[in-house]
């Protein structure tokens, strides 16, 4: 069946398409060349329309047991949010950790087609896919969690091969159906376990003797040398303390040329000037970031409202559970392989604090000039819910509505920052190489985040609304691999999106001492700590697409 | 309908995970000849699970076989019918809580997992206060103080102290080599405690009804407060007042004081000596199993011992760590939960998930006539048969699974980890462990009967 979408303004950072009027087709799930004399089965009119690929969040926690505790933990903030069911959607809730299926419905009729999740412990991996396998409508992936596991530290300490160490990465990926691989709080989660209340960039953990930039230069290394598109994704050390952007530069000078994505960089991107020892060090990290053109961020920026933490970083969840509202959180050590901490949280715009930390997030943005290099994220539901999107995106695109919703926030914090001053608004362009491009170069998609031939047929139109935020809370259609699953902002077809991994070479031989090591210390069979294909696709829950990586190589 | 259609021949499967406990051991050697297991390395319950004879069952409705197609029919017709169908048991894996999801919201019933009761002993703290937990290969290797409170660990989770606490090996050199075991209440089986890591080995045996008082005193001395003697507050119910006069600042005794010589039987000098091995514990665990803490208002003592947990994390590491979990009881809640937002008792009536721990309590509502209709999915053990009400009954059930009363219809179906394969969650809610299948019979899985009911309606 060819489908033809007419006339619409397209925007295709990919493809260097620029709101130009295009017509597109597709069929079979793919974007086709303007066919000669086909004939079309199906035309719609979107004269006058925006039309983008389908977006993608690069870095939202949707699926794990995290989310699920957050989930357990807050039932009063689904009360608000009870959704029922109609005869093509489950029931299910929302608000701050939407439940699977919401998340799956929320994402697409926001324009979404795809989601990654950032923190996916090997020792949860299982539960991760599953609840990724609940949630339809959406491609989606995970970036496997090391830098905290026993295995990974001990073979560091031991002065084991750099060979040994890439073939274990990569053995986790495959295991644990990743196609990424992110470091949270580097060795930090270990260490809390030893009793260490923090872990700086150069600081020894108690236990290995090795640091933080050990860690995440071995990891960023072998990923490199693995040929794993995304770069190793960091959780930096020092999250949320004041002073931390000194850490954060230095990890950036760490990386010594190495690639690196730096996630929810708002939360690292803090200095100490004032009376409150507490300013923003956006501009710090922006101009260093210039210098470093092998490095991505994404911001995490943080919206007013309730939400609920949810984070990998045990250690420095800890240190903010005093801050939990309500007074309620969990902690979690977990299998000698990585941790959490869930902290329920309410960001005020009063709060001189919170009102600083929202304008470090749109700093951050104004002030990097390259968005090939930034993705547009709230870290969800760490910074907000992943439905402020539109109005996130309003407020880089609208310099007046940003300087209006400045005026109700903590006047006191916007003097630490540079926000004020910053008169850029964000094109159209941008924001589709943010919500689109970017994230799929970046991770290595290279038929997604684009319309041009080829591409799967996940599109996005949105009625041109000069109230940004209403134009991509509700895209007039939205198209999953070619089926039209969206009309009007509200799903009308729910299918099941794929899985995305990668699976970089390695040497099995790496499973015997894998397996010894498995069987003498754990709990769980290597065999069964591994997660097959099967397990993800039975029942009809998507197919996974194995993403290429480049040749290995040795350094 | 259950003989094996390889006849006799003789299969050996290994690293295979046991679905009769919450633990979900994953070593397990099985080989089946034909339609029989045999177990080469389980504990008596998994034993006892794996080689019980499968009796031949057929479906039945109102007492006559039938086809399974015509049992599906049946069972569609009686669903379609009722106002509040209420689906229970859930003794099943994730595919089959999935499909017991799906079944329930298209049909506006309720769900609520068999032993739903134990498990609210936990998820009250959980949504009231939180907690700092860990899980078990973090126990096995890390823990240098374990206490067990209240529970027969040894005869509810046969293998818990071989994997757990007595392997010789720990990751890590100098750390958790040598542990002290406490087992806190009475009567309960310390034999378990071995092993060239186990140092020590300490009981103190107080009534289960009493163990609040105690948890309340080592809570009490881990905060730095003493514990005033009986006589010195009100003798008559020294029990109630000691507990609570120490824990209010103002009320640090003055050193003329006596120490109380004993609370709830358990010399203080014993519990004070638990509470010192607290404070100087690099990393200790206080372990329970939910459905063993049958005292009143068991949720306030699992709150006393993450409270206790939260406290010595100021100073050092902690974390509680829960058991329980058999039948699938931890796959039912977390595939609720991520489905729903909430962990069990939760209506779809009004069509949108509705969350209330008191009232959709399926043991409750039967009791009370609400529901007029129960569906009871009971693919693991046989020991969480029907529970006796008027209305219309359909189990899913294993065969030979123990059922009160005749149900209308019954559908025999396979275990997960037996006869289909499958996922289920672990009672750390944390790792999740895939079944195999071993082949033992053709019997359909609760998720496809499910399903196929779902689709006859």
């Amino acid at each position: 069946m060819l489908i033809k979408l007419t006339g619409g303004k397209v925007y295709d950072p990919t493809n260097n398409i620029n709101g130009e009027v295009r017509d597109i087709y597709f069929a079979d799930g793919r974007v086709v060349p303007p066919p000669a004399d086909a004939r079309v089965d199906k035309e719609y009119d979107v004269r006058g329309r925006v039309v983008m690929a389908g977006a993608i969040d690069p870095h939202t926690h949707i699926g794990g047991g995290k989310v699920t505790i957050a989930r357990t933990l807050l039932p009063e903030d689904h009360y608000k949010d009870e959704v029922a069911h109609t005869s093509i959607t489950r029931a299910g809730t929302g608000h701050a950790t939407p439940s699977t299926m919401i998340t799956g419905y929320r994402y697409a009729e926001m324009g979404y087609t795809a989601a990654f999740e950032p923190a996916m412990l090997p020792a949860n991996a299982r539960q991760a896919h599953m609840e990724m396998g609940d949630t339809p409508l959406l491609d989606k992936g995970a970036f496997v969690m090391l830098g905290s596991d026993d295995y990974l530290l001990r073979l560091m300490a031991g002065k084991a091969s750099f060979e040994q160490i890439k073939d274990y990465i990569a053995w986790t990926m495959h295991a644990a159906q990743a196609i990424a691989v992110k470091v949270v709080n580097p060795g930090g989660i270990s260490a809390f376990k030893f009793n260490q209340r923090k872990l700086d960039l150069d600081e020894k953990h108690v236990y290995y003797g090795i640091t933080p930039r050990d860690i995440i230069q071995t990891l960023a290394r072998g990923l490199l040398e693995l040929g794993v598109t995304h770069p190793l994704h960091v959780h930096g050390c020092n999250l949320g303390i004041p002073g931390n952007v000194e850490t954060t530069l230095a990890t950036i000078r760490a990386t010594e040329g190495l690639p690196l994505h730096l996630t929810h960089i708002q939360f690292h991107s803090y200095a100490t000037e004032g009376d409150r020892h507490f300013s923003s060090g956006a501009v710090q990290v922006a101009e260093l970031l210039k210098k470093y053109p092998h490095i991505s961020i994404d911001v995490g920026q943080v919206m007013f409202g309730a939400t609920c933490t949810a984070s990998g970083d045990s250690m420095r969840q800890y240190n903010g559970a005093k801050n939990a509202d309500p007074k309620r959180w969990v902690v979690m050590d977990i299998e000698c392989d990585a941790g959490c901490g869930v902290v329920p949280f309410r960001y005020r715009d009063k709060s001189f604090v919170h009102a600083l930390q929202w304008a470090i997030g749109l700093e951050t943005f104004l002030l990097c000039d390259d968005p090939w290099r930034i993705f547009l994220t709230t870290d969800h539901p760490n910074g907000a819910p992943f439905y402020t999107y539109p109005h996130l995106i309003r407020l880089l695109m609208d310099r007046d509505f940003r300087r209006e919703t400045m005026l109700h926030v903590n006047p006191e914090a916007l003097q630490y920052s540079t926000l004020p001053s910053l008169e850029r608004e964000y094109s159209m362009y941008d924001v589709a190489i943010l919500t689109r491009a970017g994230p799929a170069r970046s991770l290595g998609l290279k038929d997604m985040g684009h319309v041009g031939p080829g591409a799967r047929a996940d599109i996005t139109v949105y009625k041109d609304d000069a109230n940004r935020e209403r134009m991509f809370t509700t895209p007039e259609l939205v198209f999953k691999n070619g089926e039209l699953i969206v009309r009007d902002g509200k799903v009308i077809k729910v299918v099941n999106g794929a899985t995305h991994v990668a699976r970089p070479e390695y040497d099995r031989a790496i499973e015997k001492p894998l397996k010894e090591y498995f069987d003498r210390y754990h709990t769980v069979r290597m065999e069964n700590f591994r997660l097959s294909d099967d397990e993800i696709t039975d029942g009809g829950r998507g197919e996974i697409i194995v993403q290429p990586t480049r040749a290995r190589t040795s350094s | 309908m259950t003989a094996h259609a390889d006849g006799d021949a003789t299969h050996t499967y290994e690293n295979v995970t046991c679905p009769f406990c919450g633990l979900l051991c994953d070593d397990l050697t099985v080989t089946r000849t034909g339609s029989t297991l045999k177990v080469s390395n389980g504990c008596p319950r998994a034993t006892a699970g794996f080689q019980r004879p499968l009796p031949p069952a057929k479906p039945m409705v109102r007492d006559a076989e039938v086809t399974l197609e015509e049992a599906i029919k049946a069972a569609a017709d009686l669903v379609r019918q009722a106002k509040l169908p209420l689906y229970g048991g859930m003794a099943t894996d994730v595919a089959g809580q999935r499909a017991i999801m799906a079944i329930a919201d298209q049909t506006c019933g309720v769900v609520d997992h068999a032993l739903s009761d134990g498990q609210y002993r936990n998820l009250r703290v959980v949504q009231t206060s939180g907690w700092i937990m860990s899980t078990l290969t973090e126990v096995r290797n890390r823990a240098d103080l374990i206490i067990i409170v209240g529970s027969d660990i040894h005869k509810l989770h046969g293998r818990f102290f071989d994997r757990i606490v007595n392997p010789e090996h720990t990751m890590f050199d100098g750390v958790g080599t040598k542990r002290t075991v406490i087992f806190l209440g009475e009567g309960l089986d310390t034999s378990g405690a071995v092993g060239p890591r186990v140092d020590e080995v300490i009981s103190l045996p107080v009534a289960k009804d009493r163990i609040p008082e105690v948890l309340s005193a080592i809570s009490a001395r881990v905060r730095g407060f003493n514990i005033p003697a009986p006589q010195a507050t009100a003798p008559s119910t020294s029990k109630i007042g000691s507990m609570f006069a120490g824990l209010v600042p103002g009320s640090k005794l003055a050193t003329a004081e006596a120490p109380a010589h004993e609370i709830a039987g358990i010399p203080f000098a014993d519990i004070d000596a638990v509470a010192e091995k607290c404070k100087k514990a690099h990393y200790g665990v206080l372990v329970w199993a939910p459905p063993a803490l049958s005292m009143p208002q068991a949720d306030m003592t699992v709150h006393m011992m993450t409270e206790i947990v939260r406290e010595l994390n100021q100073t050092t590491r902690f974390a509680g760590l829960s058991l329980g979990g058999n039948e699938g009881a931890p796959s039912a809640a977390s595939t609720c939960t991520w489905q729903t937002g909430y962990p069990l008792r939760v209506s779809f009536a009004n069509g949108k998930p509705e969350y209330d721990s008191v009232r959709y309590n399926i043991g409750r509502m039967l009791t009370e006539g609400e529901g007029d209709i129960l569906v009871w999915v009971a693919s693991i053990g046989t020991d969480i048969g029907l529970p006796q009400t008027k209305v219309p009954t359909i189990v899913l059930g294993t065969p030979g699974v123990r059922l009160a009363q005749s149900p209308t219809v019954f559908i025999p179906v396979g275990t997960p980890g037996i006869d289909h394969a499958g996922q289920m969650v672990r009672c750390d809610n944390v790792v999740s462990l895939p079944m195999k299948n071993l082949h033992r019979s053709q019997l359909p899985s609760s998720a496809d009967v499910l399903a196929a009911i779902q689709a006859a309606l």
